[in-house]
């Protein structure tokens, strides 16, 4: 489905993820922090921008992987992204959902 | 009773044995609630002291015996070294689905934010100590306390 947001138009599955990454910019990301109530500052963009590397790179993605990633530990990880940190960091990044139960 | 839609806050897991595949349960558990946003607590006693345990988390198999799932005949699972055998199939199988080993799962729940507790009756039973056990266990409580914690709405409660 479509959807609009900071002016424009984006394709969204049912949970509200991106299907189309090439459709995401900056401004995209700062409204879609804003749906999940997330202020972004500078840590917060260290990690989307870890999270679209990986994904460019066909990384599945973890919550061990992320501890190991040397961007920012799971601790800080939970902090930045309180509820549900995977999946609001991704969603905000324009990426899928990780299927990974670890 | 007052509606919550279902909705689950909290998973208080009781983790009562200290075989491999029961404690991976447990712990698989606990973070992927962590990971929807659901909080987590877990009550170790009896077995379940032993993934907890500094000496012994490093050292946990599965079971080999009474165990048909296994698929090794009972009599064969009771064979000396089959124990660590069976154990060190499933840690290399674990490794490659990128699961951690137990210290390791352990680091990553408490950073988690999952709280962890020690039964008093269990640790007074195996003569452990609060020293014993792994840095990240909140504190040694009763059953009773564990209940107290476990009040609210949307708190589920999981005995493994």
């Amino acid at each position: 489905m479509e959807k609009t947001i900071a002016g424009k138009s984006i394709a969204v599955n049912e949970e509200g993820y991106m299907t189309d990454f090439k459709q995401w910019d900056k401004s995209i990301g700062e409204a879609l922090a804003t749906e999940a109530e997330i202020n972004l500052t500078p840590r917060h963009w260290d990690v989307l921008t870890y999270l679209q590397t990986e994904y460019r790179n066909e990384v599945p993605l973890s919550i061990r992987k992320i501890g190991k990633s040397g961007v920012v530990d799971i601790k800080e990880f939970y902090q930045l992204f309180p509820k549900a940190p995977l999946k609001t960091a991704t969603k905000i990044a324009g990426i899928p959902k990780p299927a990974s139960c670890i | 009773m007052s509606a919550n839609n279902g909705e689950i806050k909290k998973m208080m897991i009781i983790l009562s044995k200290g075989t491999l595949e029961n404690v991976y349960a447990a712990f698989v558990l606990a973070n992927g609630a962590r990971m929807e946003g659901i909080d987590a607590e877990v009550f170790f006693t009896f077995f379940g002291l032993e993934a907890i345990h500094k000496k012994k988390l490093s050292h946990l198999h599965v079971a080999t015996v009474g165990n048909p799932a296994m698929h090794i005949p009972t009599m064969l699972g009771g064979l000396p070294g089959m124990e660590a055998l069976a154990s060190n199939m499933m840690k290399k199988e674990m490794e490659k689905i990128d699961m951690p080993d137990v210290q390791e799962f352990l680091d990553i729940l408490s950073a988690s934010g999952v709280k962890m507790w020690a039964c008093k009756l269990a640790m007074d039973m195996f003569h452990y100590k609060k020293e014993d056990l792994f840095e990240g266990v909140e504190e040694v409580i009763t059953v009773g306390d564990f209940y107290k914690k476990s009040e609210g709405e949307g708190v589920h409660m999981l005995f493994i």
